[in-house]
């Protein structure tokens, strides 16, 4: 083992010397961010080699103004909002899901808990939060099918689901063009295959490797990026072998795709992109919250001097806003990278301070 | 939040499974995963079977979590 991480330290150091300048990869992925984080991965590469943490994190690249929204809903007697609990401490107009009432707000492991909840509650009308990248997307897809089907007509969707890689392409098109290379999400390409990167190979020269979450493997797709850098090329590569394929779980894209329509949507720090978030398709359109309840999608505003959208598009590290460690903490998050255990601020927040104390 | 962790199908329904995880039992389903069987090895994710998992490749990741182990037993590791 020792070997293998020399071998790739030892790849990551001629990249750095051949390019004669910083390296910045991006990892997209906020499993990843807490795994390099959690395992001091920066600590095994050179200086110059520069990890980036991306728009990667579901909860963090949420819209303002779709926390908002949820929030106005769960003030609703007649609505109880059905949320995976990532999403329960994030601040909003008027404060957060967790100081709603609480019989208005239930924390569901699965989307299948959250239709559950509308069947066993025939007088409220129940609004699954759905948010997450294309892993998460095919299971809100099951049971929009499933409520149709049963014609459940008290279950409704707030599709915050969002797609990878047209925010890769947003970011590089206009936000952040050092980004040399892109560390790319396990479980997002379980779902969508690595094959889905190919076109930010083809159009922009990136490297893009797949990777899983142990060290060794994130070690081991650095080391492969680096690999192409030092030879001047750019490839589609994955080295999470064990569960990720070229073409992905083509069941769970029918699925998608039978339910879903790619729209422009707004992210956090990323603003409107097109093409980049799921809406549910017309024929079922009845399960729309913001149909149902009559309310629009208007961007929303960062809270004043959050930086968030700086540090998702990889432009600065949370150390340099000046609420962190300050006025925002993960006892009292101002933004939502902070919130999420996943976000970027939270892992710098939680491991990097011995590192800041120490210099 | 795309966490996701492996488990073996241990009894199936059509496409309700019962999966064990390091010895906890869960139930989670099959549709996304219609090839699943009976004794596979599959990823779960928010009660969803996304991947069989390619257990020789898994093996590799295991044995080097094993090697880790115990190269953190031994005495002349630098400990920080």
């Amino acid at each position: 083992m020792l070997d293998r991480i020399k071998k790739a330290q030892e790849i990551m150091e001629a990249a750095c010397k051949t390019l004669g300048r910083q390296v910045n990869i991006m990892e997209v992925c906020g499993t990843h961010t807490v795994s390099i984080f959690r395992n001091g991965i920066k600590s095994a590469l050179p200086d110059r080699l520069k990890l980036l943490s991306g728009p990667g994190c579901p909860v963090c690249v949420t819209d303002q103004s779709y926390i908002d929204t949820v929030l106005q809903l769960a003030d609703r007697d007649d609505c109880v909002i059905a949320t995976y609990g990532d999403m329960i401490r994030v601040p909003g107009k008027g404060g957060s899901l967790e100081t709603k009432p609480r019989a208005n707000v239930k924390v569901v492991l699965s989307s299948e808990d959250a239709l559950q909840l509308a069947k066993d509650n025939p007088n409220k009308n129940v609004v699954f939060v759905a948010v997450g990248f294309e892993t998460t997307a095919p299971a809100t897809a099951v049971v929009v099918k499933e409520a149709s089907e049963q014609g459940i007509d008290n279950f409704y969707i707030l599709s915050g689901h969002k797609l990878v890689v047209p925010a890769m392409r947003a970011l590089l098109s206009a936000k952040n063009n050092n980004i040399d290379a892109f560390l790319c999400p396990g479980h997002v390409s379980v779902i969508i295959g690595y094959g889905a990167f190919a076109e930010i190979v083809e159009d922009f020269g990136r490297p893009c490797v797949v990777a899983g979450f142990e060290p060794m493997q994130i070690i081991e797709g650095l080391a492969e990026i680096c690999r192409q850098l030092s030879a001047g090329k750019a490839e589609l590569k994955s080295v999470y072998t064990a569960v990720v394929t070229e073409q992905g779980n083509t069941a769970a894209q029918k699925i998608i795709a039978e339910c879903f329509e790619p729209a422009d949507g707004y992210w956090r720090g990323l603003g409107k992109i097109e093409k980049s978030t799921l809406k549910l398709k017309d024929r079922y359109s009845r399960f729309d919250a913001l149909k149902r309840f009559g309310l629009a999608e208007i961007p929303g505003e960062e809270r004043k001097g959050c930086r968030c959208g700086e540090v998702l598009c990889g432009l600065i590290e949370p150390p340099q806003c000046s609420l962190f460690e300050r006025t925002c903490t993960p006892e009292e998050p101002v933004g939502a990278c902070m919130v999420s255990s996943e976000g970027a601020c939270a892992a710098w927040f939680k491991y990097g301070r011995r590192k800041r104390r120490e210099q | 939040m795309c966490l996701a962790i492996p488990a073996r199908i241990i009894e199936l329904d059509k496409d309700i499974a019962v999966v064990d995880a390091m010895g906890n039992r869960f139930k989670a389903k099959t549709t996304l995963l219609p090839e699943a069987g009976i004794g596979n090895l599959v990823l779960i994710h928010a009660g969803f079977a996304i991947s069989l998992v390619n257990e020789e490749e898994a093996k590799k990741t295991c044995d080097l979590i094993e090697e880790i182990n115990k190269f953190q037993d031994t005495p002349n590791r630098i400990s920080g």
